[in-house]
């Protein structure tokens, strides 16, 4: 029932599903195949670490197998510079103008924080990056940061791997409402029932990471995030009842 | 004389280009960045430059994230 040309565009990128998985968190490359196999995602998250790190091998040959497409990110930046030089250098290793900005205030909230993301984006931006930005669900911010010339403008539902799903709804609704860009629910996701409402919230797509790979079956909860997003759509698109305070029945009258 | 790769201090000939340097540690050469002193050098330049003594390299690679 989705429209075949439903597609999510961002920059040059031309996406049919609308769900971005993160492959951090999961216990090995195994498990993240099959979850990411299971979630049709064709647009995947990774960090940028040392290449002395741990783990630093097969994440990428894998997405390159399954032909996802890579959406390095900046997490653990805690500055602009900083931000900036890790894009710069993932450009370098994965050849791709594609970045997922995040700036982190503290490691205890994991908070982007907006002073340091806006002086990032405006730099990536202008060095030629397609910049998804992860931000505050902050309705001024995100209308500044798609002034920047962001490509995706990304609020979280709720701080990173908390899993407390929304928390702000009516944010999200006001960020939607002025966007002229993709907004993609970014961070808090718990289970399926939070992408569903991110979707019919009006977001055009919901990027997640813990929910799935930190599941006890990551592989079928991958499934059911799928499911959310595109019944999340649908509903969005059918134009949900109002709302009433009193019954209305549903069967004629006697 | 003395380079900091990703903050440890390591020993290479004078003269060592990147290049070299990443095929005396062994890295591989794809899915790799490389910052000399905060600035990125390109691939295609890393036959070129010549690391200066005590400066500061970091090798960056992607891993599961996000």
């Amino acid at each position: 029932m989705i429209d075949e040309g439903d597609h999510l565009v961002i920059g040059d990128h031309k996406l049919t599903s609308r769900l971005i998985i993160g492959t951090g968190g999961a216990a090995n490359l195994s498990v993240l195949e099959r979850a990411l196999v299971a979630s049709g995602t064709e647009l995947t998250t990774v960090a940028m670490r040392r290449a002395d790190a741990e783990g630093g091998s097969g994440v990428l040959e894998l997405l390159r197998r399954l032909g996802i497409t890579l959406l390095p990110n900046t997490a653990g930046c805690r500055s602009a510079a900083e931000a900036v030089l890790t894009a710069r250098l993932a450009r370098e290793a994965l050849e791709t103008d594609l970045v997922k900005l995040e700036v982190h205030a503290d490691d205890r909230t994991l908070l982007p924080d907006p002073v340091e993301t806006l002086d990032a984006a405006e730099q990536l931006v202008a060095d030629g990056f397609t910049v998804f930005v992860y931000t505050n669900d902050d309705p001024v911010l995100a209308l500044r940061l798609e002034e920047a010339g962001c490509a995706a403008v990304m609020p979280l539902g709720a701080p990173i791997g908390t899993g407390l799903g929304i928390r702000n709804p009516h944010n999200i609704e006001l960020i939607v409402a002025r966007a002229n860009v993709p907004i993609i629910l970014d961070a808090g996701i718990g289970t399926a029932s939070d992408a569903t409402l991110a979707m019919e919230l009006g977001c055009d797509a919901v990027l997640l990471s813990t929910a799935v790979t930190r599941a006890q079956d990551p592989e079928r909860m991958a499934c059911a995030m799928r499911s959310a997003v595109t019944a999340g759509r649908l509903a969005r698109a059918a134009g949900r009842i109002p709302q009433r305070f009193w019954a209305q029945a549903s069967s004629p009258p006697r | 004389m003395h380079i900091h790769i990703n903050d440890e201090e390591r020993e290479f000939p004078d003269g060592s280009t990147v290049a070299d340097l990443l095929a005396a540690l062994g890295t591989p050469r794809q899915g790799v960045a490389v910052a000399l002193d905060g600035e990125v050098v390109r691939r295609a330049n890393w036959a070129e430059v010549v690391v200066p003594d005590g400066a500061r390299l970091e090798i960056l690679t992607a891993v599961q994230g996000g």
